[in-house]
Formats: structure tokens, sequence, C-alpha cells
């Protein structure tokens, strides 16, 4: 059991309907997550994927307690994390870290990207703080110089680079990586998946990577979750999803992968 | 990878030349208006009365800008009303900066009940015509000085907390406020140390305009004679008191006129310039 660094029971998370409140009273509620269990063990590299609206991104950030759930367990590393509030969390905030979809909008404009990386640092009471931004930026292939820059001075894959140094600079146990390549063209897409294999492999992190995008899913996890309407339809090993795949939904979104064809002539 | 980013210099601006060099002549025309006013702006008289200003026939050297009706200096009055346009627009421009920022602020970011309170209380005070505000408070509070500075304070604090709140939400929003609660910021932290950066540049051309707005406000209020006691010059009431006479001493009105427009105009470019210069974006 020891192996386990999370153990979800029950999860549930619902979110206010505001278009169809009442003039008087509470808003109906929509239900995001309706009920799930599941455990991640260390050292899994865990794909969640789903299409809009399947609640996806609301697992990730119900995970490390961006969002309260309504209702459920979440037992990481042995602590229940579901109903601290913040002043609670934030001894463990440290240990697990989340690497942003928009690398514009996640780095703060008015930041020096060493004060981006050194900022969680700080309150989380580290030492060393400068050598630890300086290998962190090292980790993630980013010269020094780059501390002194603006995040609008680097390219969108650089960003990206930033918001990865950002979160491994505390060594966290878990990262939740949101739809980190969605917002990148195809080659910095590449580079920031070679980046995140290579620090999985090097670091040992666990990792669970959102994702509408199954080829990428398949080249970086080990194990997959398939989201369909707030509930787990498959939950199973990367090869044998991809293989041998158990619910419908499964099925219609693996033929939805757009596969090269050699026969495609340009006329 | 060759990189000639860190070369790149933006000029500060011509617009922020100028109207920091109007601002700054100003500023030692107020504080250095006892010693290098000609004349006691309070001295009449009358056989010098109505004198036009040195380039026209009839003007005496000794009265550069002329005399009005009772043949007081027109540059030593405005010197001395620089003073009073200058305190009113530094003190009630940030006493009101302070108050509708830190509201807006809090509404912004914190949402719940304290938005709820802060927004209707601000739909409220706009619903009140301004000037007749400002005349209001004045009749209970009595003129004076402070007098002027509670009402402009209290008048036009909504115009900050509403612009403030409205960009607070959308700054709340972005990703790096979410990426400083992983990291374990408090709220207040937030509002602090990320937000309220971001959020400066939008303060800090507010708080220029707002110091334009204090100096009209005052001005009108000199006007219809409710500022301080009238035997202190003021331009709003230089330009009441040349209204009289526009036709035969048109001086007496557009020159206190003229100082009031530069001056409200180079408050508010001066803080467009500023807001470009302290972007990190545009600079």
């Amino acid at each position: 059991m020891s192996d386990l660094i999370y153990r979800v029971k029950d999860l549930r998370v619902s979110f206010p309907d505001l278009s169809r409140k009442p003039l008087f009273g509470a808003a109906p509620r929509i239900d995001v997550l309706k009920g799930l269990s599941f455990d991640v063990a260390k050292g899994d590299v865990l794909g969640i994927v789903g299409g809009s609206g399947s609640g996806k991104s609301t697992l990730g950030r119900a995970m490390i307690r961006l969002l309260r759930p309504d209702s459920g367990s979440i037992l990481f590393e042995g602590t229940e994390i579901a109903e601290l509030n913040e002043d609670e969390l934030r001894p463990l905030r440290k240990q697990f870290q989340m690497i942003f979809q928009d690398p514009m909008s996640s780095l703060n404009p008015r930041r020096r990207v060493g004060g981006i990386i050194a900022g969680p640092l700080r309150l989380q009471g580290f030492d060393n703080i400068p050598s630890r931004v300086d290998e962190a930026l090292e980790m993630v292939g980013l010269a020094k110089r780059f501390s002194e820059r603006y995040p609008h001075e680097l390219s969108g894959g650089q960003r990206q680079r930033v918001g990865i140094a950002r979160a491994i600079a505390l060594k966290p146990d878990f990262i939740l990586a949101d739809e980190i390549v969605s917002g990148l063209d195809v080659s910095s897409q590449a580079q920031v998946l070679n980046l995140l294999e290579q620090l999985v492999r090097e670091l040992g992190l666990t990792l669970a990577f959102v994702s509408h995008d199954l080829s990428v899913i398949r080249r970086l996890c080990t194990r997959i979750f398939v989201l369909q309407k707030g509930e787990i339809v498959e939950n199973a090993p990367t090869a044998e999803l991809f293989d041998n795949p158990k619910s419908a939904y499964t099925r219609a979104l693996l033929d939805a992968i757009p596969l090269p064809d050699p026969d495609q002539v340009w006329s | 990878m060759r990189d000639a980013r860190g070369q790149v210099r933006r000029m500060p601006g011509l617009r922020l030349w100028l109207s920091g060099s109007w601002l700054l002549i100003l500023i030692l025309a107020a504080v250095f208006a006892p010693m290098i006013s000609p004349h006691d702006p309070l001295e009449q008289d009358l056989f010098a009365a109505r004198l036009p200003p040195f380039w026209q026939q009839g003007a005496d050297p000794a009265f550069l800008l002329g005399t009005d009706s009772l043949g007081r200096d027109l540059l030593s009055r405005m010197l001395y009303g620089a003073r009073l346009a200058l305190t009113v627009a530094l003190v009630a421009g940030t006493l009101t900066c302070l108050v509708g920022a830190t509201l807006g602020l809090i509404a912004g970011y914190y949402r719940g009940w304290a938005d709820l309170v802060i927004s209707r209380l601000v739909d409220i005070w706009m619903a009140f015509p301004p000037v007749l505000f400002a005349i209001l408070l004045i009749a209970v509070l009595g003129t004076g000085l402070t007098s002027i500075i509670v009402a402009i304070v209290v008048i036009d604090w909504t115009r900050f907390s509403r612009v403030v709140r409205a960009e607070a939400m959308s700054q709340g929003a972005m990703d790096y406020v979410a990426s400083a609660q992983v990291a374990g910021r408090s709220r207040l932290g937030i509002a602090l140390a990320e937000i309220l950066p971001n959020v400066l540049p939008t303060i800090v051309a507010l708080l220029t305009l707002e110091m334009g707005i204090a100096v009209i406000v005052e001005a009108i209020l000199s006007f219809v004679n409710l500022s301080i006691s009238t035997d202190q010059p003021t331009w709003g009431g230089m330009i009441a008191e040349g209204r009289t006479s526009i036709y035969q001493a048109w001086w007496v009105l557009v020159f206190p006129l003229a100082a009031l427009f530069l001056t409200v105009l180079s408050f508010s470019q001066l803080g467009e310039g500023l807001k470009d210069y302290f972007d990190p974006v545009l600079r």
C-alpha cells in the first residue's frame, strides 16, 4: 500500500449553473465529477483523457486542491486533503505542483523568470534559492541568463519550460500537467514532451497529464483514465487500452486519432 | 543565440517630456511664489486697473500679464493660485486613489458579499450629480481647503473602484493567480503581490487623471465661490472675475483658463506616458 500516492474515493465536484439561477435562491448545481474512485501508484505517468466538458481538468484541479470537492475522500500519501482549508494545505503544497495550459497567463507578466521560479521556493521556506533556480533552469534546458527575462520576451516553448521549471524546482512528489502542449506549435510540442519524458525518467516523478490528444498521451503515459461526462469509463495501462479498448467511448476516441496516410498525394 | 533585446530602450516619449516640464514649472512656481511674484497678489491699484499684457499698447512692463479690474497683478495671482491648485491635485488625487483603489481591489479580487456591498454603493454614488454633490458637501462642511479635499475624495472614489474592480477581476482569472495558490500564497499575499502590480499601471494613469479632475473641481468650486476664503487668489475665482469683464479685459479670463487647461492636459498625458513607461510588455 505504501507505493500509492493517491487514493481517491467517491470524489464529487459540482459547480453552480449561474445561467439558470432563479431571481431568488441558489443556482442549481451541475455535477461535474460524479463519484470517482481510483488509485495512483508512485511513479505512474497518468493520462487523463476525455472530450470537452468531460471533467478532466476539474479532476486534476481537485486532486491538487485548487478546487474544494463537494464530498469524497482524497488520500495523498496517507493524508486526507479533501476537507483541508487553505491554511492547512499550505505546508503540503510543495508536494503537489501544477503546470498550466497557457504559459502566457500562468506567468506573472511583471516578474522576471528568476523571480517566477523563486517565488514558490521562497513561500515554501527553501534555502539556497538562487542555486535552486539555476538548477531548475538547467533541468529544463534554459540558460542562466533567462532568469533576467520577462515572460513576454520568451517564445511559447520557452515560456512553457519556465512553467515546468517552476513546478520541478520544489521537487514535488506529484505534478499535474493540464493540457500543457495544446497551445504550442508542433515542434515546440515535441520538444516540451521530450523534456517531460526525460524529467519523468530522471526525477522519478508521478505525473498526471491531462489532454484531449490520445497520441500525445500514448507516448508519455503508463496508465490512462478515460473520462466521459464526469465518470471514468475506462482505467487501464496504456498498451492494454490501445490494443483492446473496452468501452465504446474509448474506441470512438481512438478512431478519431489522425494517422499519417502514406497514400496522400499533393497534386 | 544572439539577441539584442536588452539593448532596445524605448524613449520616455515626447508627451512625458512636455507634460512633465509643464508640471515641474508649475511646482516650482507654486513653491517659490512668494519669492518670484513681482507684486503682492492682493495689492490693488485702481489707477492701474485692466492693464493689458506686455505686448499690447498701453501695457505697463511692471505687470507682465496685465492687471484685473481692481488693478491686481495677474501673474502674481496665477502663481499663488497654482499653490492651491497643486495642493488639491496632489492631496485629493492621492487620497481618492487610495480609498477607491483599495475598495476596488477588495471587490474585484475577494468578490462575494464585499463585492456586493461595494458595487451597490458605487451604483448609488454614481447616481448623484457630482458637481451638485460637491456643492452640497461644501455647504455642509463649510468652505476651506480640507472641505474641498474631503468633497473630492467622497465624490470621486467610485471612479477608481469601478475600474480597479474590473481590472482586478480579469487579472484574478489569470492562471498566474492559480499558480500562486498552488505555491501556497495566501489570499492577501496574492492580492498584494500578484494582482496589485498588474493593476498598478491602470491605477497610475487614473491617479494622474484624477489629479487633473481635482484641479477642475477646485476651479469649479472657486468659480461658484465655495472654495477657500475669497481673498486668496484661485484660478477658478480669477476666471469668475474675468467673466464679468471679458469684453474689456479678455486677459483676466484667458490666462488662468490657459493655465488650468494646460495643467489638466499635462496630468492626463503624464499618466498615459507613465503607463507606457512602467509596463514591461510595452517597454
